[in-house]
This record gives C-alpha cells, sequence and structure tokens, in this order.
C-alpha cells in the first residue's frame, strides 16, 4: 500500500473512533445539565443522584473523547501536509477558532464539574456541566464550518502565485447554509444517540426492576429527548440531502447509485449497483420521479447521473450507497422506536418486550452515525476539498516506512482504549447508581 | 507586522503551554519516586485532576494557531517531525487515560498498569516536545520544496539531545514545587527535597544548554543585535535563582511562580532568538520558513487576532479561577470523594 492509502486509512480510523465517542458526549452532557437542573429547581434527591451515575458514564467517555481528538488536529500536519499549506488560511483558523473559544471551556469546566462538588454552590455546580454541554456542541458546530468548507468551499480564491486557497469572506464561510444545516443534522444525530444510549441502559435495569424508580426517571427524561431529536435529525437528513443535491452532485449520484442523467428521477426501493459496468442489478420498487421529488422536491427536476461524470472524479459507490440506506433505514427505525415509547411512556414496566428492544438498539444510532459520516467523507472522494484539490495531492510527502508503522500502533492503541473505555462504562451502567443518603 | 504579532503570540502559547502542563509532567515523572504507597500516588493523582486536562488544550491551541497563522510551517513542521509527533501523541494519549482509568477501579495491577503509562506519558513528551524543539532551534534538513531528508534518528543529535534532558529537568523541578504545594506531611516533605536535589542538575545542565547553543544555532544573534532583547534570558535566569531562593525559604507559591517564570523564560529566549525564522533548514538558508514566508494572509490573520484578543484573556480569567478554587492542598475528605 502507498501512503496516500494508508493515511487514509489512518485519518478514516483515528476519526471514525474518535467519532464513536464524541456524540455520546455532546448529548449526555445536555441530559445531565438537565437532570442536575430539575435537582437545583425541585431539590428531589433522585436528580442529583441521576446527574452523578450518568456523569461517572459520562466521564469516561468524554476522556477518550478528548485524547482521540487531539491526534485528528495533528494529523492535518504529519499526512495531509500539502492540503494544510493549501488550505490552512481558512479550515486552519475554523479549528483554531474552535480550540480558544470552546475547547478550552469545555475541558476546563469539566474538571470543575468533575471536582467541584464540596466547593461550589448547587447552581454554580449546575451552571459548570451547562458550560460543558454548550461549548461541546458549539465546539461540533466550528468542526462542522470547517468540514462543510471541504464539502463546498465558498468564500475564498486561489492565490496565483503561492497556488493557496486564501480567504476573502471570512462571514460567507461561517454563515453558509449547507454548514447550517451540516451542524443540525450532526447534533440532532447526536443528541439522539445520547437518548438510546440512557433508555438502553435503563431497560437493562428497569427489566431486572432495579432501581425502578430512578430508571424510569432516567428512561422517560431520555425517551422525550431522543424523539425530539430524532424527529430533528430525519428532518435535517431531508434538508441535507437537497444541499447536497445541488451542490454536490457526484456525491447524490453515488448515494444512490443513480447512472443516467434523467427528469423525473425514480427513486429504487432496492438494488445492488454493479460500478464495473456502470448499471444496478435487480432493481426492485421503482417510483417514478422519487428521486427527483426527494432531491430537489420537484418530480421535473434533473438529476445527474454517475455516466455523466468523468470515471476519476466518481466516488466510491458500493460503499457511499450502502452506508446510505443504512443511515436512513435507521433513522426510520429510531421515528418507529421513539414514537412507540411514547405511547408506552406511562406502562413501561409492563412491556419488558419494548425495555428488550431499547436495551439491544444501544448500538444502532452508532452504526447510524458511522454510516453518516461515510456517506459525508467517502461521497466526498476523489475530492478532499470538493472540485478544487484531491485526496490524492493533497498527502504529505513522507514514507510508507513512517506510516505503516504509525497506522499500526493507532489500531493497536485505539484498540486496547476502546476495550478498557466501554469496559468500564459497561461495569458502571450495570453496577447501577450509589444508593442513596450515602454521602451524597 | 501582524505576521510579527503572530510570531510572538505564537510563542507565547508553547511557553504557556511548557508553564501548565510541564508540572503535570513532573508530577507525572516523579510519581514512582515520590509515592510510598497508594493514598500518596491517589495524592498525586488529585493533585492533577482538576488541572491537566485545561492545560493540555494550550497544546491544542498552539497546534491550532501554528494551522491557521502560519500552515507552511505547521505543514512542514509536522510531516518533518512525523515520528517523533506521532510518538508524542500516543504517549499524551496513555497519560489522559492513565490519569482518567487509574483510580476509577480497585486491584494492585490494574493500578500499576496505569501508573506506568503516567510515568511514560509524562517522560516521553516531555523528553520528545524538548528534543523536538532543539532541533528546531539548530535546524532541520529541509529543501525548498518542504520534504525532510532525514530520519527520526536525525533529531536525535547531541543538541536535540540535551534540550530534551533540559524540558525533562525543567518540568521535574516545576512538578516536585507543585506536588509540595498540593500535598500534606511526609509527602510534602520528600516532594520539597526532591525540588533542591534537582535544582542543582538543572543549573548545571542549563549552563551547557547556553554555552552549547552559542555553537549549534544562530539563537543568540538576535541577542547581540538587539541587547535589550537580553532582558528574556535574564528573566529565565532570574527566575530559577528566585526558585532556588524560595524553595530554601519552603515558599511553595513563591517558588513554582518563579518556576514558571524559568519556563517561559526559557521558551521564549528560544523563540524570539529565532525569530523572524520559524523553521530553519540546515541545507540552506534560503530554504527556512520564516514567520513572512509562511504566514496566512493578512486577512486570517486579522479576524484571527480579534478572536484572540477577546477569548485568550477569557481563558486566562476562568482557568485562573479553576487554579484558585482548587488551590487547596489535597485532603483525605478529597481521596474518599474522589469515588463518588
Amino acid at each position: 500500500m502507498d501512503v496516500l492509502m494508508l493515511s487514509r486509512l489512518q485519518f478514516a480510523a483515528a476519526t471514525m473512533f474518535h467519532f464513536l465517542f464524541v456524540p455520546l458526549t455532546l448529548g449526555l452532557s445536555i441530559l445531565i445539565a438537565i437532570m442536575e437542573t430539575q435537582y437545583v429547581r425541585t431539590g428531589d434527591e433522585d436528580y442529583i443522584r441521576m446527574a452523578k451515575f450518568w456523569g461517572k458514564l459520562f466521564l469516561i467517555n468524554f476522556a477518550v473523547g478528548v485524547v482521540t481528538g487531539i491526534t485528528l488536529e495533528f494529523q492535518f500536519g504529519t499526512n495531509w501536509s500539502r492540503y494544510s499549506a493549501y488550505v490552512g488560511d481558512i479550515f486552519g483558523s475554523l479549528l483554531a477558532i474552535e480550540a480558544t473559544v470552546t475547547f478550552f471551556l469545555e475541558s476546563t469546566f469539566i474538571a470543575v464539574w468533575h471536582f467541584g462538588w464540596k466547593r461550589l454552590s448547587p447552581k454554580l455546580h449546575c451552571l459548570s456541566i451547562w458550560l460543558v454541554a454548550f461549548a461541546g456542541s458549539l465546539s461540533g458546530v466550528w468542526i462542522l464550518i470547517a468540514n462543510t468548507w471541504m464539502q463546498y468551499p465558498v468564500g475564498y480564491t486561489i492565490n496565483e502565485v503561492s497556488g493557496r486557497a486564501e480567504m476573502t469572506d471570512f462571514m460567507a464561510v461561517v454563515t453558509q447554509p449547507f454548514a447550517f444545516i451540516q451542524i443540525l443534522h450532526t447534533l440532532t444525530a447526536a443528541y439522539c444517540l445520547a437518548g438510546f444510549f440512557v433508555m438502553g441502559v435503563s431497560a437493562y435495569h428497569l427489566l431486572r426492576k432495579q432501581n425502578t424508580r430512578f430508571f424510569g426517571k432516567s428512561f422517560r427524561l431520555a425517551l422525550y429527548f431522543a424523539l425530539i431529536f430524532s424527529i430533528g435529525a430525519a428532518l435535517m437528513g431531508d434538508f441535507s440531502g437537497q444541499q447536497v443535491a445541488s451542490k454536490q452532485p457526484s456525491k447524490l449520484a453515488a448515494l444512490e447509485s443513480h447512472w443516467e442523467t434523467q427528469t423525473n428521477a425514480p427513486f429504487v426501493m432496492f438494488f445492488i449497483p454493479d460500478e464495473e459496468n456502470e448499471r444496478n442489478l435487480y432493481e426492485f420498487g421503482s417510483i417514478p420521479g422519487g428521486l427527483s421529488l426527494l432531491a430537489f422536491h420537484s418530480t421535473k427536476a434533473e438529476v445527474t447521473g454517475l455516466k455523466d461524470i468523468p470515471p476519476d472524479e466518481r466516488p466510491p459507490v458500493a460503499l457511499t450507497f450502502v452506508a446510505f440506506r443504512i443511515m436512513v433505514l435507521l433513522g426510520g427505525l429510531f421515528l418507529l422506536l421513539t414514537g412507540v415509547g411514547w405511547l408506552l411512556r406511562n406502562k413501561l414496566e409492563d412491556n419488558p418486550w419494548y425495555l428488550r428492544i431499547m436495551l439491544f438498539a444501544i448500538p444502532l444510532p452508532y452504526v447510524a452515525i458511522q454510516s453518516g459520516w461515510i456517506v459525508t467523507e467517502v461521497g466526498r472522494q476523489p475530492w478532499i476539498v470538493y472540485k478544487l484539490m484531491k485526496t490524492s495531492d493533497a498527502v504529505s510527502p513522507i514514507a510508507t516506512s513512517q506510516v505503516l508503522p504509525s497506522l499500526i500502533a493507532f489500531i493497536l492503541v485505539y484498540s486496547l482504549l476502546g476495550c478498557v473505555a466501554y469496559y468500564l462504562i459497561f461495569q458502571f451502567a450495570r453496577k447501577g447508581p450509589a444508593p442513596a443518603k450515602a454521602g451524597d | 507586522m501582524l505576521e510579527t504579532i503572530w510570531f510572538v503570540l505564537w510563542g507565547v502559547l508553547w511557553a504557556v503551554y511548557f508553564m501548565l502542563d510541564g508540572f503535570d509532567f513532573g508530577v507525572g515523572m516523579l510519581m514512582p519516586f515520590l509515592a510510598r504507597n497508594d493514598e500518596e500516588k491517589r495524592v498525586m493523582y488529585q493533585s492533577l485532576g482538576p488541572f491537566w486536562d485545561g492545560n493540555e488544550v494550550w497544546l491544542i491551541t498552539a497546534g491550532g494557531v501554528t494551522f491557521a497563522a502560519f500552515p507552511l510551517m505547521y505543514a512542514v513542521m509536522f510531516s518533518s517531525l512525523y515520528s517523533a509527533l506521532m510518538l508524542v501523541l500516543f504517549a499524551l494519549i496513555f497519560r489522559a487515560v492513565s490519569l482518567e482509568f487509574r483510580n476509577q477501579k480497585e486491584g494492585p495491577r490494574w493500578r500499576a498498569a496505569w501508573d506506568l503509562g503516567t510515568f511514560l506519558g509524562s517522560l516521553l513528551p516531555a523528553l520528545l516536545l524538548g528534543i523536538a524543539f532543539g532541533n528546531i532551534f539548530q535546524g532541520i534538513p529541509i529543501d525548498g520544496e518542504g520534504v525532510y531528508h532525514g530520519t527520526l534518528l536525525t533529531l536525535l543529535n547531541p543538541y536535540g539531545l540535551l534540550t530534551g534532558v533540559v524540558f525533562v529537568l525543567l518540568f521535574l523541578v516545576h512538578g516536585a514545587i507543585w506536588q509540595a504545594i498540593k500535598a500534606e506531611g511526609d509527602l510534602h516533605q520528600r516532594s520539597l527535597s526532591a525540588a533542591k536535589k534537582i535544582w542543582p542538575v538543572l543549573l548545571l545542565v542549563a549552563v551547557v544548554f547556553l554555552g552549547a547553543t552559542r555553537f549549534a544555532t544562530g539563537l543568540w544573534n538576535n541577542y547581540l543585535k538587539e541587547p535589550l532583547l537580553l532582558a528574556i534570558p535574564l528573566l529565565a535566569v532570574a527566575g530559577l535563582l528566585l526558585t532556588r531562593i524560595f524553595l530554601a525559604q519552603a515558599s511553595c507559591w513563591k517558588a513554582w511562580f518563579a518556576s514558571c517564570v524559568t519556563i517561559v523564560g526559557c521558551t521564549l529566549f528560544g523563540v524570539v532568538g529565532l525569530y523572524p525564522t520559524m523553521l530553519p533548514s540546515s541545507l540552506n538558508t534560503d530554504y527556512s520558513l520564516t514567520a513572512f514566508n509562511s504566514a496566512s494572509t493578512p486577512l486570517t490573520l486579522k479576524i484571527m487576532l480579534v478572536v484572540a484578543l477577546i477569548f485568550v484573556p477569557i481563558v486566562i480569567a476562568y482557568q485562573t479561577w479553576v487554579f484558585v478554587l482548587f488551590k487547596d492542598k489535597v485532603t483525605k475528605e478529597d481521596l474518599a470523594h474522589e469515588a463518588y
């Protein structure tokens, strides 16, 4: 394998691993903040126990998210130095702003929250977790603005002399609608994941009739949260699809494996893409005009087919296509599960079948979110910055003998890290909360 | 002008990072030698608990600012120092998870494993960051295209290693003083005497370093041209001497602040000596990266400056508040509370 492929694998592994932990951090911090707010407002001791129990899981998860984030920032320089030199003026400044404005806030106040139980008034202590939650999501905002610039660069010019992309309009970069929608889609999906996590762990205890009041409250809070944000994620997913349709036609064509440019393009439920022969096999359940309608909200709209995109500018079709189908199907399932949960909200304990489903549903939002990122990032290929720079031109002038050991080290270290983190999370989740009135 | 401002800010960010994470590294490196039992180890972990994460963000910001303000420097430096940086990153990962996971579970093997992670995760970044900066000071073999013509071993030259040792010793003294501040009783005494014992070694190596710098690098040239700048190395020397004086008086906080001044002074001594160069090429000075040939556009530098002027003071304010909030010694009650 060459440096390009090794570097791509390394970045993919590092990002996907990082994003196993980030979404839970984003959503769970808000849930904990709500729990603690309830405690401050009502004085109900259950809520402070909830904040502490879920907080313990949160801290383990947070630690891994933090350490795996640093390696991402530094990999732009180590493995993608040509990209860094080319876009640093724009992309780099967004990352620097993220660190200065949000990451300091998040990392400083999580420690205040963790160690400050005795030193702060309940209100100030509660404020510190709200700051963590706010900073976490705001940090997502900056990262997604940076990522969207790679999907659809705006507010820049190419300097003829240096050959680098230079910022001309900062506001255009930070206010582009595509970024706004990506932010909402990603954050709502992350909140939904956290809701499912809390519901799943609570279901485990409810099924065993342990701490039923405690986990009943946790479950219901998470249920409302997940219900709202599954709807939000689905809506934003639709908006996001329209943005992709108008701004990244090659990604749209790949995620639908759509070969012929046509108006009134059909949406096909099931088929197997055959990239070699530029066609699909076993098409089944075609809805005339469906794709045009979904992508552009008009059956008359023309959808560009892959055949009209030069072969060396097409993303990998099969992977993008499959990942998109998985994401959408799971998104639908989340609506269904939270909808059913809403109907059963007052008789959860009488419906163990539902609780069992929710317990085993914990991994599903993880799969959906990872699939979503595969659609976004693999679907952008072969470009690193859409239509501006190819991924193959972005890689550092370094040797395979450097990247291969680091890739192996990444896989080993991250596997170990993942095993330990999930072992701890699993143990503490199963153990349940500390008994009421023991200490505080 | 904007380039110069950002060059200075870049240096200050690294200096603050070393000043803050430096005591974390020091405590981590000293842990096997200072703590006599599990309880003392837990005191040492708690001495870092509320701080290390916020401290490490200065590294992320230093990295981010290098990327934003000097993209070419970021690209060339990070890809040239590839293997060294990867080692630093993995070591930092081990340190972070060791600090966070160690006390989550009882069991001597579980804890011993994470203690090793804390020790190596503190020693390696301290040493490697020192080696990296030593090599930046003296120049690395990069060509006109920013391609590095060397290996990891190229970096392990005498001056690079010497700088690495200086970093390790600076952080050892810094960490020992911090531990003396945060610990009671025996551990406090042991930390204090460790700081006193390491100090003469640091002094000796620092003198050798300043001398070697004259021959291995061009850092002194700026100071000979502009003698007023000599205030910076003098500040570092004054900080170092004051550290020892305050240690003799057992005034731990004062000694720690003096040690902060030493670390900031040392870092700035190197950075100001480099100016306007950021990464000298040892092949041909024409290939060197400077604040001017590797900077972003004035627009980006201006936007970043506005962001920095607004938010960095806010960051300093709330981080100072956190230091005040957790300024007290770690007590038995704190340890009992850690498991909540």
